[in-house]
């Protein structure tokens, strides 16, 4: 029972992390229906910012800790929406009015060319920081095990949910929200309404790229070393957890980001670690097969 | 005046190429790049300066080395298509690759075009094979797995064990070797657990361990993610004494675990940096601000392989060379080298070590 329940914080943790990725893709293919797989390299820059960023503080003499986080999470907000925008204007908008496939293989593009971007200038070695936050809450004890939540991991618990309130409110009260919205439903109609739909979809990059800023500095804090490869694997699993909630949903990409982070947690628990992905990746293929939209995903009829 | 200037520019680079032409070119292949790419930069430093002392020796058999480097990542598919484009640039000596899971493809196009490799990947299979061209300068996973096993068996005898492995050709044949060994003297490993590498989450697996009781983990693998599972591990309270192999070398497991490195033991071959004929070299590197560690002497020492074995041949036809690679025995940085009828190395030898402070040196 302690045993489940430490695999259940580690789910969580794991599975809030992939949402805060995941979103990012949802967004983008809910308003321009593409795929955008630099996504994970956007969340990578971001991790080697905060590492930057915390290093400067380090030697800066910066000691006290929620200082420091604010500052870094700032920073690589700042930096990583920077990105995202960037990416968008060079690497999408040119392809808007072309085939579908276009884009996609531009997005492979822009993924290799920031991971080799990365690895040329900050070098390919890992890049590890000292521990930020050390310890944890001991919640229960038994004599054979001791279930504990590390204060890191409650840190990425509490932001998550804290980021997914704001976001809601955000997409549903707020102008830019109807505005995001109304592009989503068509872009035709929306732009002949005076919408900025180019802003709108800017801005969509950038929120999404934000979100990947703060899963790259939660990162950081929690494993300590980053390197140029991390968006890759973490790209992967964000999009598969968008694709299983339901691609284009912002509540599915949550969803399927928790799902996987649990189902990889507790198949490793129980069963063979080797196969995690495996059972990762059947789950999705058995969900596709029984609702080819997702969990929460809405047919495309809808738009009409 | 653009004309003649571009005529000129076209008869320097035709009298260039006219001498690239006579160098021999020898090369290097393993992870430049992708989470494995400091052990590829180790080797390229030691081949590099190899390189530069062999020239200014003048050479071999009077001609001048070149040197290519291929970048695998440590990737089979890559692996292949690096073989093929060395094949191409018609190399006579290649050091390489690194992951096993690299070198047993790569070697199948270096063998069909007549070309002699040497090698640091442990897998048995390496040899195994049959194929003529390879030479291993470092010992097999079954001898590490052996010694890092026996250790284990003897030193922590009564405590809980686990054996995880990568799931690589390198990992999981050395966590087999261990297990095997661990098993003959009568210790039962508590756990076999194998990972995804490149991941960065291993908390479903340090969880496991702990439940288990585990302290001891006998892990077939790359530093890379040693390093990941004793932060994680140190986060959730678990105190975990690591035994790996040859990969764990690298001081980037230093900068990636902190303190908790430690708790590393790993097999490597007796270190070069302290045979006593290795100590110009291993000065010179200090000078450049290199320290000799892992693979750097490795790599210096296969191109002093192929020098002597060109000398000796006084060719670098790929029967003369085979030959001379096969029969003779050859001083090197990292000792003596002479093969056996696979290839092996004929007198390997593993050792324990432990990091402790950021260095490492012979475990007691």
């Amino acid at each position: 029972m302690a045993y489940a329940l430490q695999q259940l914080i580690n789910g969580l943790t794991l599975g809030a992390m992939y949402g805060l990725i995941a979103i990012g893709y949802t967004m983008v293919y809910g308003i321009i229906g593409m795929i955008n797989f630099a996504h994970g390299d956007i969340f990578m820059v971001s991790a080697f910012i905060a590492v930057t960023a915390f290093t400067l503080l380090a030697a800066a003499e910066v000691t006290s800790i929620p200082l420091a986080l604010t500052f870094v999470l700032i920073v690589a907000i700042f930096f990583t929406s920077a990105y995202g925008w960037a990416v968008e204007r060079t690497a999408y908008r040119p392809l808007r009015g072309s085939t579908r496939l276009a884009p996609l293989i531009s997005a492979i593009g822009m993924s290799i060319f920031l991971q080799n971007a990365v690895q040329l200038t900050q070098g390919a070695r890992v890049k590890p920081i000292p521990p930020v936050i050390e310890g944890g809450l001991q919640l229960w004890s038994t004599p054979e095990f001791t279930v504990q939540i590390g204060w890191n991991q409650l840190l990425i618990i509490v932001t998550t949910v804290v980021l997914m309130i704001a976001f809601t409110w955000m997409i549903t009260q707020t102008p830019f929200g109807r505005q995001q919205r109304a592009c989503e439903q068509d872009r035709t109609m929306a732009a002949l309404l005076g919408v900025n739909v180019d802003r709108t979809i800017s801005l969509t990059f950038m929120l999404g790229a934000a979100l990947a800023a703060v899963a790259g500095v939660m990162v950081t804090v929690y494993y300590g070393v980053v390197d140029f490869f991390i968006g890759f694997l973490a790209g992967i699993k964000a999009f598969t957890a968008a694709v299983l909630g339901g691609i284009g949903s912002l509540p599915g990409a949550m969803l399927g980001g928790l799902l996987i982070g649990l189902i990889e947690s507790f198949w490793s628990a129980y069963l063979w670690t080797e196969y995690k992905d495996v059972a990762t990746f059947g789950i999705l293929c058995l969900v596709l097969m029984l609702r080819p939209t997702g969990l929460l995903g809405r047919p495309e009829v809808e738009k009409v | 005046m653009k004309k003649t200037l571009l005529a000129t520019a076209c008869l320097t680079f035709g009298a260039y190429s006219q001498l690239a032409l006579a160098d021999l070119p020898v090369a290097i292949a393993g992870p430049m790049t992708g989470q494995y790419a400091s052990a590829g930069d180790q080797i390229r430093r030691g081949a590099e300066m190899a390189i530069a002392d062999i020239n200014a020796r003048g050479g071999v058999l009077g001609e001048k080395l070149t040197l290519e480097v291929g970048d695998d990542a440590c990737d089979p598919k890559q692996a292949v298509s690096v073989a093929n484009t060395m094949v191409n640039k018609g190399i006579v000596f290649m050091h390489g690759h690194w992951c096993s899971s690299s070198t047993i493809p790569a070697s199948e196009v270096y063998h069909e075009a007549d070309i002699p490799m040497a090698t640091v990947s442990t897998n048995p299979q390496v040899t195994e094979r049959g194929l003529k061209n390879i030479f291993r300068i470092m010992g097999r996973d079954d001898q590490q797995g052996m010694v890092a096993g026996n250790y284990i068996a003897t030193k922590f005898k009564g405590k809980k064990v686990a054996v995880v492995d990568d799931k690589s050709a390198y990992g999981k044949g050395l966590a087999d070797e261990m297990a095997n060994a661990m098993q003959t003297k009568g210790m039962k490993p508590v756990l076999r657990e194998s990972i995804t590498a490149g991941e960065k989450d291993y908390s479903g697996l340090v969880t496991k361990l702990k439940q288990a009781g585990v302290e001891v983990m006998a892990y077939g693998g790359y530093h890379t993610e040693v390093a990941l599972i004793l932060r994680q591990a140190q986060q959730a309270g678990l105190q975990l004494t690591v035994m790996g192999g040859d990969t764990m070398t690298n001081s980037e497991l230093v900068t990636a675990a902190g303190p908790a490195a430690d708790n590393v033991l790993f097999t490597f071959s007796p270190d070069p940096r302290k045979n006593p004929a290795a100590a110009p070299v291993v000065e010179k590197f200090r000078a450049a601000k290199i320290e000799p560690e892992g693979y750097v002497l490795y790599a210096y020492a296969a191109m002093q392989l192929f020098e002597q074995a060109a000398n000796n041949a006084k060719s670098v036809k790929y029967a003369d060379l085979e030959k001379a690679l096969r029969t003779g025995t050859f001083d090197t940085v990292i000792g003596k080298l002479s093969f056996d009828a696979k290839g092996d190395q004929k007198a390997p030898g593993f050792v324990v070590y432990r990091w402790q402070g950021g260095k490492y040196d012979y475990a007691q």
